[in-house]
């Protein structure tokens, strides 16, 4: 959405700066872009303002709603549970976002420029979990995390017994390793991308770094990471919404559980609505993760931009 | 651009205005109808004409389908004037749909809902199921049912109490939720099949003694160990007092000394180490299907996991629920399956109870019983001669005859199953204390009753 906005507000000033004549045309042009409005109305706009009508009602999906104004808002804030929630997705967003990119950083640099052969068989590896439905990925990952998974399987072979532990089922570990499935599926998406910017890049800038005395490590940081800065605000905003979105994840690893260790917002959007039967907040819930998301993307957009004006 | 302005201005305001002032939620369903409880009863289906009832189900799977598939045959047979429009879906799928269903304009004629407070105690609180009564007497099923089982589809008229008042649905299946064991494991063990409390939980240390896994559960999901603790409180709890907090009704509380004796009994062993090694990260399915491969000794489970079990175990595998040591017969966690009601939308009351009278009669038992499910009628009748599907039959019909069959604790309030649910983890962790796991309890449940 946000991409498309500043594309409008341009037409419109050049369609004013123009002269007058060219203004009867701008009328025949909505009716271009009428049908597309209308199903987007329809199925993305009217439902995102029936779901902020629902937020302000008590409601139980069943019987007569009652209007209590901004309290399901005001529930977030102060409902305990709630608010872990939040700060859950933001631990997500470190293993979704911030993890992935450092990862990605690196392992696109090492892959474009150690011309190695059989890259293309890199990219796709990979880029493979990207391509799995998440579901897939998190049954196979609760497998792999199972008291007597492949993850403890492994650990006891080496000798490391002390390490073994129910990953999912205990109370400090489960949102880490949740984290980590993100962190697998993401850091595919966030090379791949970085790749691409990177075999943008001149070969001459490394030659005259090189001549200038650069080692490796002060090439990548010095040009490999500013150049793909476009990249990785792509990358960034996609793997920050995917962290905010999170919900099959969740749902079929450990349905927010032990207790409520790993619920996050979407997964509490779900969790009221169809099963303690709290529409109204459910509702507050979705639409605040709306407006976060909105926001997000829109700062790092504009960081984005600003740096590499 | 300032008039192209204020025209989307205006058509925000619009839109944002009518969004507004549209319909309060709820405010489109169906009005209660007032379904007077002396009506005149027609139970002559072949004089009804020619109709379509239109039937929600969710008995997908194999046996429950084969036998939902012949009734509705056999009642087609019987009775060329009607035709059955059935719509089958999952459990799941039929619990998220079903609310919507209701409120709309083509509700189906008979569903089958959940007994639950959420389901059916809400469709009756928003008037959109019917109460059976007036069928009830007409085709005798008072006398038909064993009352442990009718409980469960009792509510008000109100829909404040659970388990009294007017019949809202018929079960055609029972479950009841027991110990499954391996009979090698205990013979290696050497001990006797349990069957008072005492014995199972020393049966328990025996066999841990023994080197054994006494005890397995796979929580991940976080409802299976509401049917470990059930069982625990169902031994050592009067059965009234858990019958009113499990149906949510006033006048019980969670932190009496029982209780908590129950939440610590569980918290115990798990700290003792009688359950296998990270009971909240197993799933569900690998705790039972550890019975099989030997890495365990009892499993708590229901009857809908025999069939699974003697599948995979054979001879092997044994049920039983221990007496209470409260000194009343079994009484246990169970149920039935989902009740068959009719909706307050539907035009034909009469044919939509004939139909459940057709399904739950005593052939439709024995229909039930040869396509291997539960039938929740004289269940001992229908038993098969060995197996463990014959201790399954004859608990069953222990706790519905002497016994007392516990409601599912879950089913007490709209949000019992997720606060017992995530409860009941932190207390298998060690996290909560027994205290402090009953307080949690109560407060949902006290909270719902001063709210009803």
């Amino acid at each position: 959405m946000q991409t498309s906005s500043p594309r409008t507000d341009r037409t419109g000033r050049g369609a004013n700066a123009a002269s007058r004549p060219a203004r009867r045309y701008q009328y025949s042009a909505y009716l271009y872009i009428l049908p597309a409005l209308l199903i987007y109305g329809a199925f993305m706009l009217f439902p995102l303002g029936r779901a902020v009508h629902l937020s302000f009602f008590e409601w139980d999906g069943l019987t007569l709603g009652t209007f209590i104004g901004f309290e399901n808002y005001l529930d977030i804030v102060a409902d305990e549970q709630l608010r872990a929630a939040f700060v859950h997705a933001l631990v997500l967003m470190f293993f979704f976002a911030i993890l992935p990119v450092c990862i990605g950083l690196v392992l696109a640099a090492l892959l474009t420029r150690a011309k190695v052969r059989g890259l293309p068989l890199f990219r796709t590896v990979v880029f493979l979990p990207q391509v799995i439905a998440m579901v897939v990925v998190a049954v196979t990952w609760r497998q792999i995390y199972a008291p007597d998974g492949l993850l403890n399987s492994a650990l006891r072979a080496v000798g490391l017994d002390a390490v073994t532990r129910s990953w999912l089922g205990d109370y400090d570990i489960a949102l880490p390793a949740v984290g980590l499935i993100g962190t697998w599926v993401c850091t595919g998406l966030v090379t791949v991308l970085l790749m691409a910017g990177m075999a943008k890049i001149p070969v001459e800038q490394y030659e005259s770094a090189r001549l200038d005395g650069a080692g490796p490590i002060r090439e990548f940081f010095s040009i490999t990471v500013p150049s793909v800065r476009a990249e990785t605000t792509v990358a960034l905003t996609l793997t920050l919404i995917a962290s905010l979105k999170t919900f099959d994840l969740i749902y079929m690893t450990t349905r927010g559980g032990p207790g409520y260790s790993t619920t996050v917002p979407s997964y509490e959007v779900y969790r009221r609505a169809f099963e303690l039967g709290q529409v109204g907040s459910a509702a507050a819930v979705g639409v605040t993760i709306t407006v976060i998301i909105f926001i997000i993307s829109l700062i790092v957009n504009r960081l984005g931009e600003r740096s590499s004006a | 651009m300032m008039r192209k302005r204020s025209i989307m201005v205006a058509s925000i305001a619009a839109a944002t205005a009518l969004m507004l002032t549209a319909c309060t939620p709820g405010s489109n369903n169906a009005n209660p109808s007032d379904e007077s409880t002396d009506r005149t009863v027609k139970t002559d289906v072949s004089a009804m004409g020619d109709l379509t009832l239109t039937v929600w189900d969710q008995e997908v799977r194999g046996g429950q389908d084969e036998q939902m598939t012949k009734l509705n045959a056999a009642f087609e047979e019987k009775y060329p004037n009607i035709t059955i429009k059935r719509v089958s879906q999952s459990f799941d799928d039929l619990n998220k749909t079903l609310r919507l269903a209701l409120s709309g304009d083509d509700a189906p004629d008979v569903v089958q809902a959940n007994n639950a407070r959420n389901s059916m105690g809400a469709f009756v609180q928003a008037g959109q199921i019917v109460s059976l009564d007036p069928w009830a007497e007409a085709y005798g099923w008072e006398d038909r049912y064993s009352e442990s089982v009718l409980t469960y589809s009792r509510y008000s008229s109100d829909g404040v109490t659970f388990g009294e008042g007017s019949i809202f649905g018929l079960p055609q299946v029972g479950e009841v939720v027991g110990v499954f064991y391996s009979k090698s494991a205990l013979k290696d063990a050497g001990v006797e099949v349990p069957e008072t409390w005492d014995d199972f939980t020393s049966a328990l240390k025996t066999v841990k003694d023994a080197g054994q896994t006494p005890l397995l559960l796979g929580n991940i999901e976080k409802w299976p160990a509401i049917h470990d603790f059930g069982l625990v409180q169902g031994a050592l709890v009067p059965s009234d007092e858990i019958a009113t907090l499990g149906f949510g009704n006033e006048g019980a509380s969670w932190t009496t000394p029982e209780n908590e004796k129950a939440a610590s009994t569980l918290a115990t062993w798990a700290k003792d180490g009688y359950f296998n090694e990270g009971v909240n990260g197993t799933d569900y399915d690998a705790a039972w299907q550890k019975l099989t491969d030997g890495s365990g000794t009892f499993l708590i489970g229901g009857s809908w996991l025999a069939a699974d079990l003697e599948d995979a175990m054979g001879d092997d595998v044994g049920f039983f629920a221990p007496t209470s040591s409260v000194g009343e017969g079994i009484h246990t966690t169970g149920g039935t399956g989902l009740p068959f009601t009719v909706t307050s939308a539907s035009q034909y009351p009469d044919l939509a109870a004939a139909y459940i009278d057709f399904i739950t009669n005593e052939d439709a038992m024995q229909v039930l019983a040869d396509t291997g499910n539960l039938p929740v009628v004289n269940t001992a009748d229908y038993a098969p001669e060995s197996g463990v599907q014959a201790d399954v039959f004859g608990v069953f019909h222990s706790v519905t005859t002497d016994g007392v069959l516990l409601p599912y604790l879950d089913y007490a309030t709209p949000t019992m199953a997720d606060t017992l649910g995530s409860s009941l983890q932190g207390l298998l962790d060690g996290r909560t204390s027994p205290e402090e796991f009953t307080k949690a309890i109560e407060k949902d449940y006290a909270d719902f009753v001063a709210q009803n």
